[in-house]
């Protein structure tokens, strides 16, 4: 059993007197699809944000890649390989579609200051280069016919698919998926299974998907955390974490598993 | 040991001033989240009502009493007020939903327009004029100390309004919508609370106290021009982000500790010139090592 | 205008010394407000990098310039009198570039502090460093104190000032309108999900900065050689909110429209002229005017950053 692409120990963060997380142990493999749910207020974002670097954790350590994450700068984390998504959709609002996915490539240094201000053929070459790419990207999710529309005009469930694909352009090797499927109906959250499902396959990565619609959860996950209150309560197989008492107490209360 | 008394009791008088313009500051801050740039022209204004004024009531009242001190001080503040909402109304009201930084911009025009205005010939003019004197001043010897008893009033009639402020913020219907609309605009205005009304409150109170501050300041200047806001202003501004901006013990606070330091360290040879920039560098130093002040809280962006 | 950038950078250089070798046959006074308007032009252009692509509101401008123009106005003070006449050009240009390189670190030291502040404060906290760069140039005995310099040559020509103004344009432009230009503009968009895509908005605030401040010292070293005479009274909070206005009115982002706010607002108070003792007053309400009635500039035209 080869060493997870992402471990999480014993990871602790306070915000003053509030222990949001507690305790963490929490891994992810290669190629791996987990799931990480809970109620509301159980930790589930502020996980993702301690994995991206946004927090720093109060104790406990997080390995990316078998390398320590502490004290490393969210940019420099996209850079090795962590990429996401974010509950609340954060596209660059006044850039095109086209331009948010660009954007995404940059993080690679795909060009120099030096290149841009001499434009001479390295630069045409790497722009040509990033605009095939990102192209050849849009159109594997059937966007590329809106690569010149500002991003926020999409329409919603369009908006959650050029977040996706924005994050892919990094080129990861974990995605973190935050709650994708918050606002969609029925049919769309059956696309957006499809479209995880199919984002794992074809380019080879490692996904941990926080949400809150159980269908979706039950239905792509290999494996899934349960959060509450900071701390894991269960970890397993879908079909474990649907029978465990633990996970029914903590949605739905007490007095539904005594019932 | 007297010198050190001595020098409080000054900082306390010029703290006093610092506290009741900053308190305009920290007041529109908390119900609007913007810096409010044309504040120290408004103390500015209160000082020239007072000069017009005292001209116009000392016939009446006689030239330095305290009657005539009452009715000028009183009647400069309500103006103020009516001015501070004004602007408010004309020029805050309508950019409400707009980007913080075009109100900023619009506070800078404003605040230019009205210094720009002042010194032109036929409004205020550039020139300097003595500021009246309002009450009747003597001087107060306690052993080595020495004290005007124009600070005493300062400082006495500050306290007063300091605890009434307190009174209307803590414990009153309308201090209650204020807090509420500093804490959350939407929510106060679903409760019922008409958050335009208790806007232009709060402007007219900050105004009336600038007034006040600016006629205090006045009454220790050797004149009143129309740029003679800028200072006080700035130090009133920085005395509100010492004490946490948006919180009112806060301003009062930082307006008190400020006004000592200057007292203190203002006496040293060779600074002088520097004033300025040693008022800004404070602030920056503020605003990157405890952005929050004294008093203050932390606002953190959630992600 | 695909792969065309250098080609119009050359024809407007070319074009701008062409002018001023027949400057003798313009009206002087028409000449030295040409002149102004090539030095607010690169003003405009170098503040909209930090403002108006970058999102950081920066309200210190004309310290950078008073960097620039007092470093460059020194160093032909000094060493201009020790140089044959055919060398004055090569310090001309010598002088300005070390005036720029100074004004870049000035940036840097305003840069990298600021980096944790936004809205208002950053704006606060900016404009105290350009109040604070103006006092020590007030006080300091080297650059005149409060009189300033006097006597500096008259080098600034309409060559120089357009091109140069054609120079800062084309570095702004190009470094903006490609993929590591595109982090700027992220950066202003969602930092937060500027980082997680690999950008590292450090990098981006401060390149801004510095590059800003080193064009707007470059700016400053023309003026000190175009006006003769420099005192830090003319770069105090007002000649910054100036260049804060003309990239507002152009439209923040907006390159091109940046650069007709800049010509428009050179020009504005020289056509006032006639009702002097009023035009600051104009100029106030002109501020108040545009923030409540189209904050987002005249100008719309040219996507952003687009030259």
């Amino acid at each position: 059993m080869s060493a997870p692409l992402l471990d999480l120990e014993k990871v602790t963060i306070k915000f003053g007197g509030l222990t949001a997380v507690c305790d963490l142990d929490m891994h992810v493999g290669e190629r791996e699809l987990v799931g990480l749910i809970g109620p509301n207020g159980a930790g589930k974002t502020t996980a993702f944000n301690l994995i991206t670097g946004v927090y720093q954790p109060t104790s406990g350590n997080i390995q990316f890649c078998q390398k320590p994450t502490a004290g490393v700068k969210p940019y420099k984390l996209s850079l090795r390989g962590i990429s996401r998504t974010f509950q609340n959709i954060r596209l660059f609002a006044s850039m095109t579609v086209l331009d948010n996915v660009r954007t995404a490539m940059q993080g690679n240094r795909a060009q120099r200051v030096r290149d841009a201000l001499l434009r001479g053929r390295t630069f045409r070459e790497v722009e040509a280069r990033v605009e095939h790419e990102a192209m050849e990207l849009l159109k594997i999710f059937s966007l590329d016919q809106f690569h010149g529309t500002p991003g926020k005009s999409l329409p919603y469930g369009d908006q959650r698919r050029l977040e996706i694909v924005r994050a892919l352009a990094t080129k990861p090797k974990l995605l973190l998926l935050d709650e994708p499927a918050a606002g969609m109906n029925p049919t769309e959250k059956q696309q957006l299974m499809e479209l995880i499902r199919f984002v794992k396959d074809r380019f080879q990565i490692a996904v941990l998907l926080v949400e809150h619609d159980m269908k979706v959860v039950m239905g792509i996950c290999e494996r899934i955390n349960v959060l509450d209150y900071g701390r894991k309560i269960a970890e397993g197989t879908p079909e474990e974490i649907r029978a465990d008492p633990k996970v029914i107490a903590a949605y739905l209360g007490q007095e539904a598993v005594d019932a | 040991m007297d010198w050190f008394f001595q020098q409080l009791i000054n900082g306390l008088a010029l703290g006093a001033i610092y506290a009741l313009i900053a308190l305009g500051y920290t007041m529109v801050y908390g119900v609007l989240r913007f810096i409010n740039f044309a504040h120290s022209d408004v103390l500015m204004l209160g000082a020239f009502a007072a000069y017009y004024l005292a001209q116009a009531v000392a016939p009446v009242l006689g030239p330095a009493s305290i009657p005539t001190a009452l009715v000028v001080i009183v009647l400069s503040a309500a103006i103020c007020a009516v001015i501070g909402m004004t602007i408010e109304f004309l020029a805050y009201r309508p950019l409400r939903k707009r980007p913080k930084l075009t109100v900023l911009i619009t506070a800078i025009g404003v605040s230019l327009f009205i210094e720009y205005t002042g010194q032109h010939e036929k409004v205020f003019g550039a020139a300097t004029k003595p500021f009246p004197t309002l009450l009747p001043k003597t001087e107060i010897i306690v052993g080595a100390l020495r004290c005007s008893s124009n600070d005493l009033v300062v400082v006495g009639l500050t306290a007063v309004l300091l605890v009434a402020m307190w009174f209307i913020v803590q414990r009153t219907k309308i201090g209650m919508a204020m807090r509420a609309v500093s804490f959350n605009e939407q929510a106060a205005s679903l409760m019922g609370v008409n958050v335009n009304a208790i806007i232009s409150f709060t402007f007219a109170i900050g105004s009336a106290l600038a007034a006040v501050g600016g006629i205090f300041y006045s009454m220790r200047a050797p004149g009143i021009e129309p740029l003679m806001g800028v200072q006080p202003g700035l130090r009133a501004f920085i005395a509100a982000v010492l004490g946490g901006i948006g919180n009112l013990p806060g301003a009062a606070l930082g307006g008190l500790v400020l006004g000592l330091i200057e007292t203190f360290f203002g006496g040293m040879p060779g600074l002088s010139d520097y004033r300025d920039a040693i008022a800004f560098a404070l602030l920056i130093l503020i605003l990157l090592f405890r952005p929050a002040g004294l008093l203050g809280k932390l606002q953190t962006e959630k992600v | 205008m695909r792969g065309k950038e250098k080609l119009f950078l050359l024809l407007a250089i070319l074009a701008a010394i062409g002018v001023s070798c027949i400057s003798s046959m313009f009206n002087r006074y028409y000449l030295g407000i040409a002149i102004d308007v090539g030095i607010n032009i690169i003003l405009a252009v170098s503040l909209n990098l930090i403002n108006g692509h970058t999102g950081q509101f920066s309200l210190g401008h004309a310290g950078f310039m008073a960097v620039g123009g007092y470093m460059a106005a020194k160093l032909t003070l000094v060493c201009g009198p020790m140089l044959p006449p055919a060398a004055q050009p090569f310090l001309f240009a010598g002088a300005l570039l070390f005036g720029g390189i100074v004004a870049a670190l000035a940036g840097l030291a305003v840069g990298v502090p600021s980096l944790r502040l936004r809205g208002d404060y950053l704006a606060i906290v900016t404009l105290g460093f350009g109040e604070i760069i103006r006092v020590i140039f007030q006080t300091s005995e080297t650059f005149g104190a409060a009189t300033g310099l006097t006597g500096i040559a008259k080098l600034t020509n309409f060559g120089w000032s357009w091109g140069l103004a054609a120079v800062t344009v084309y570095v702004v432009a190009c470094l903006v309108n490609s993929t590591y230009g595109r982090g700027f503009i992220a950066v202003q968009d969602d930092e937060i999900a500027a980082s997680a895509m690999g950008i590292n908005p450090v990098r981006y605030k401060v390149t801004a900065f510095v590059i800003g401040a080193f064009f707007a010292g470059i700016a400053g070293g023309l003026y000190a050689h175009h006006k003769a005479v420099l005192s830090p009274g003319g770069f105090d909070f007002i000649k910054s909110i100036e260049i804060v206005v003309m990239v507002i009115l152009g439209g923040m982002g907006r390159t091109a429209g940046v650069i007709v706010a800049a010509i428009i607002l050179t020009i504005l108070p020289e056509l006032l002229r006639g009702v002097a003792e009023y035009r600051m007053i104009i100029y106030s309400l002109l501020i108040i005017g545009l923030m409540l009635t189209r904050p987002q500039g005249l100008f719309n035209f040219g996507k952003k950053g687009a030259s």
